[in-house]
């Protein structure tokens, strides 16, 4: 059966879409139509592919706007008479059609600090706990598609801030490296925060959705990074509370008070005090890792009710939160200060 | 667009950026040399990724009873003693430190419950052996290897405030000619796939490490770029190739639905307790079980189902015999009838263990499937046959050095494109652990050439221009024939003709279209400019595919046995008189391509004699035996 396609095609110095009717049959991905399309009506048709198997991240398009992978997105997805369109992704210049310069994203990996081996290791001495590995584990099925970084509002359209912001693939990078069990920098955090851009990050989960290996970007890895990087001179209840104790109580206070973290994860909110003077606080108490009765967590994602480890934050929340769910509001600025 | 040619000089080019070809960069920029690294596609997106299993190591954590003794046994038994056995010495010997390198590069493989690296089961694998990662191994290898590179570029930068001062990769760049001074390598000449532009690489050594031929046959799990370029570089620059005849077909790649046709369904999947049947529902396997192998696999599927649980007291499961083997049993069952409605065999894994357990074992291969073809692994079964996958075949090299054999100097080969090391078959994840062994084996041979020599190399004018010319015509000609047309017609002789099962006359008719089909492509031609064309690229990749296929025609034709990925339906007994044969490809000024026969190396006394008597019996011509009876 015929379909009907759009597909982009140019060069940088521009171009348009081009109407095409191909042939399409039973189980077929996008890229085979887009191979069908190369071998009967364009032969010099630009894509990118390797693997056609969802497992070398080459085929990165977006169809009907959505960034995808061409070989995975099966054909029966769509409706009969529904036309499907072809774009490059278009966060990176585009070189011809379907292939855009990703370079970027080489270059930003270039300028995160590569894994330091533990000194006084030899090789075969590693001994790491499966609970440990699995963490970056998760981050490592990364196959470099750049979907996430494709997608990423930061600098989708907003050439300008490329030069300060890596991208949610570097921050799983930094986020693998900070949880690798053995890696001997302690730095990691501090490094995505100063270097990466990672406080440009406003946690809109879009990397997250378009992972063709459903790597949880934002729960997983950007989330517990700017958490624990959030010091407490940016934490605006502890800037609160210093300006409503005296020093003597601050100390105190300061010392009660679990880490806290407000906004996200904000549901009593940390605005109201208690009788003691002290702020509530509903911060999560932590949690362990979900094992399994043969001692291992799961490894796939599949299998649990969500994909990858539990979010920091419960699995109820769902960001951006409404705003009626943040307790926080700004404080006047005193003003005879 | 000018014909202007960029040109760099480097001591040593890799050309291909896969396993093998970075492992060697990295060894090569560690001796201190400028090193290029050139790869068809982006930086890690190399077929290496596809490689699911593991890397096979005797580190003898799962088992203590595993040692490198145990691993040459079974990789020559794999290989049915056509192996270089120099090769798989060394590759047995050295695979477990190339692993443990690997975590200091920052990998991370699956732990025992003691930390250290786990361990699987795979076919023809005594003891569970394969270092891995779920099943996405190949994917943690690339990352690892191109993750140190950045890391050595990162050194560089601190250094030199030039990331790419010692080691730079040449993304999309593809090598269309070496360039030789003599009888030595002088340099490589491609293009930069982007912008059409051409570019030189003046360098005294080259590292070929790009992989297999399987782009020329029409069921394959190898991607586009798999089309033979580096066998083909090393015959036009005056090396050999060895046992072309042998390819693998892997038994168990995807028929259907079409999005998966090809796609392979990892021995992981048997090795954890799948089973084949037959469109009668019967468990096949264990008629097809040879004599070689009769007392290591089990006669019942009781016992066979009993080994997942208790591998010590009983018998592996006659589903993780050798590729070949099972390879060889889909086909007769499809042969006599009692296939599946797309002509594969039924992989069950759905009816043996529950859904949970499915999806924590193999992760990606459920969700693979899931999301490519909308099938539920754990609920139904899948259907699948063999796929071309691996070429045992390839550049002759010296075992120790992968330095290329012929007339050539300073040529060196490494992974899949290197010959000699799996014999007749490759085992399941012996190609990793190659890739690591040999491609660090290379890279520092490679560098050590390099200081031997008095003075560089330098290539030619006329050749640059002549690789000029040749790059450009497919552009030039006009009204010549499609080159993906070409590619299909030939995709249509190698499978049907030089396929799993072979015959002689189907071989010589294949060599008929062979020849046919070289008209053809010399007058092949493609619309659209140097920039970024695939139609201009195909045009340029078929003049290798052509003539690594006539070589696997050739040597298929001159085999006159069955052994290994090469099945003869009129000579189907393995022969101990071919097993003394290596068949040896070569091609002329002309361009013809020559065949000789040339002697196995005999394998030294103390190696023989890890294997019993009985055993060699199976292998070795009475000649050789009365030999061994002497001593």
């Amino acid at each position: 059966m015929k379909r009907h396609f759009r597909v982009w095609r140019g060069d940088a110095s521009g171009g348009d879409l081009r109407d095409f009717d191909v042939e399409v049959n039973e189980g077929e991905v996008v890229l085979d139509i887009i191979h069908r399309l190369q071998a009967t009506q364009t032969p010099d048709l630009a894509c990118r592919w390797n693997c056609k198997a969802g497992k070398c991240g080459s085929c990165s398009m977006e169809i009907n706007g959505k960034p995808r992978l061409g070989c995975m997105t099966r054909m029966s997805t769509f409706t009969e008479d529904e036309t499907i369109t072809i774009t490059p992704i278009r966060t990176f210049p585009v070189i011809r059609d379907l292939v855009t310069d990703v370079s970027f994203n080489y270059e930003k990996a270039r300028e995160t600090p590569a894994f330091a081996p533990p000194p006084g290791l030899a090789p075969g001495e590693y001994r790491m706990q499966q609970v440990d590995v699995e963490r970056s584990q998760e981050f490592r099925k990364c196959i470099e598609c750049f979907l996430c970084q494709n997608t990423c509002h930061v600098i989708r359209d907003h050439d300008e801030n490329k030069p300060a912001f890596s991208g949610p693939r570097n921050f799983i990078r930094a986020a693998e490296l900070d949880m690798h069990p053995l890696d001997d920098r302690t730095d990691r955090k501090e490094f995505a925060q100063a270097s990466q851009g990672l406080g440009y990050c406003n946690i809109t989960k879009c990397c997250t959705e378009v992972c063709p290996e459903h790597i949880k970007i934002t729960d997983n890895a950007i989330i517990p990074m700017k958490e624990r990087v959030v010091d407490r001179r940016y934490d605006p209840l502890v800037w609160l509370g210093r300006k409503i104790f005296r020093r003597d109580q601050l100390e105190s206070a300061e010392n009660m008070a679990p880490s806290t973290t407000v906004g996200v994860a904000g549901t009593s909110g940390g605005t109201t005090l208690g009788a003691s003077g002290v702020p509530h606080s509903s911060v999560r108490l932590p949690e362990s890792a979900p094992i399994g009765p043969d001692g291992r967590m799961d490894v796939a994602e599949l299998l649990a009710p969500q994909q990858g480890g539990l979010s920091p934050f419960g699995e109820d929340i769902s960001f951006p939160l409404p705003p009626e769910y943040i307790t926080y509001t700004h404080p006047e600025r005193d003003k005879n200060q | 667009m000018s014909t202007a040619i960029e040109r760099h000089l480097y001591d040593v080019v890799v050309i291909g950026a896969g396993g093998a070809g970075l492992r060697a960069a990295i060894e090569a920029r560690l001796a201190g040399k400028r090193t290029a690294i050139i790869s068809k596609s982006l930086f890690g997106k190399a077929h290496t990724v596809m490689a699911e299993g593991g890397a096979a190591a005797a580190m003898g954590n799962a088992n203590s009873r595993d040692n490198w003794m145990v691993h040459f046994r079974d990789t020559m038994r794999g290989g049915k003693f056509l192996n270089n056995f120099r090769m798989a010495e060394l590759h047995a010997k050295e695979a477990p430190e190339r692993i443990w390198e690997l975590e200091t590069y920052g990998a991370l493989f699956d732990r025992t419950k003691d930390g250290k690296i786990s361990q699987r089961n795979f076919g023809g694998h005594e003891y569970p052996r394969l270092a891995h990662v779920g099943d996405r191994t190949g994917l943690e290898l690339i990352r690892t290897l191109q993750q140190k590179i950045v890391s050595l570029q990162q050194e560089d930068y601190a250094e030199t405030g030039n990331y790419e001062s010692r080691i730079r990769v040449f993304q999309e760049t593809t090598v269309t000619e070496l360039l030789l001074d003599g009888d030595r390598v002088a340099g490589a000449f491609g293009y930069y796939r982007e912008s059409g532009e051409f570019v030189l690489f003046e360098a005294p050594a080259v590292v070929l490490a790009t992989g297999g031929v399987g782009r020329s046959y029409k069921v394959t799990s190898n991607s586009w770029e798999y089309t033979g370029d580096g066998h083909a570089l090393a015959l036009r620059a005056g090396a050999t190739l060895i046992n072309m005849e042998f390819l693998q077909f892997h038994p168990t790649g995807m028929v259907w639905p079409p999005s998966v046709k090809g796609i392979l369904v990892t021995e992981s999947v048997r090795g954890d307790g799948g089973v084949l049947r037959n469109s009668e529902g019967k468990r096949f396997m264990f008629d097809y079980v040879p004599d070689v192998f009769r007392k290591q696999y089990a006669e019942t599927e009781e016992e066979a189902d009993r080994w997942y649980t208790d591998p010590d007291n009983n018998r592996r499961p006659p589903e993780l015999l050798p590729r070949d083997e099972v390879a060889r049993a889909i086909n007769s069952e499809v042969k006599a009838g009692r296939g599946s409605p797309a002509g594969g065999v039924f992989l069950d894994i759905a009816s043996r263990m529950p859904a949970e357990q499915i999806i924590r074992r193999l992760p990606s291969m459920h969700h693979q499937f899931k999301e490519l073809a909308d099938v539920d692994i754990t609920k139904e079964p899948m259907e699948v046959g063999p796929t071309c996958h691996y070429v045992m075949g390839g550049v002759e090299v010296e075992p120790d050095t992968g330095a290329a054999f012929g007339r050539v100097q300073g040529l060196f080969a490494a992974g899949e494109v290197s010959g000699g090391m799996h014999g007749s078959n490759r085992l399941g994840g012996n190609s990793l652990s190659d890739l690591l062994v040999f491609g660090k084996r290379a890279g520092e041979h490679a560098s050590a050439y390099v200081d031997t020599l008095p003075a560089r190399p330098k290539p030619a004018k006329v050749d640059v221009a002549a690789a000029v010319e040749v790059a450009l015509a497919p552009l030039v000609r006009t009204g010549g024939e499609n080159p993906y047309t070409l590619q299909q017609d030939l995709q249509v002789v190698m499978g049907d003709l030089v396929g799993i099962i072979r015959r002689e006359g189907e071989l010589t008719d294949a060599l008929k279209r062979l020849q046919e089909l070289r008209v053809r492509v010399a007058n092949v031609s493609s619309d659209g400019g140097r920039r970024y064309n695939p139609g201009w690229h195909l045009a340029l990749d078929l003049r290798n595919m052509l003539v690594v296929s006539e070589c696997t025609a050739k040597a298929a034709l001159e085999r006159e046995e069955s052994r290994g990925g090469h099945t003869r339906e009129d000579f189907p007994k393995m022969s101990p008189q071919w097993r003394r044969v290596n068949l040896v490809c070569s091609v002329d000024e002309a361009g013809e391509v020559h065949l000789d026969r040339k002697p196995v190396p005999r394998m030294r006394d103390e190696l023989l004699s890890l294997f019993e008597r009985s055993e060699l019996t199976k292998y070795m011509t009475d000649e050789e035996l009365s030999e061994l009876e002497a001593e």
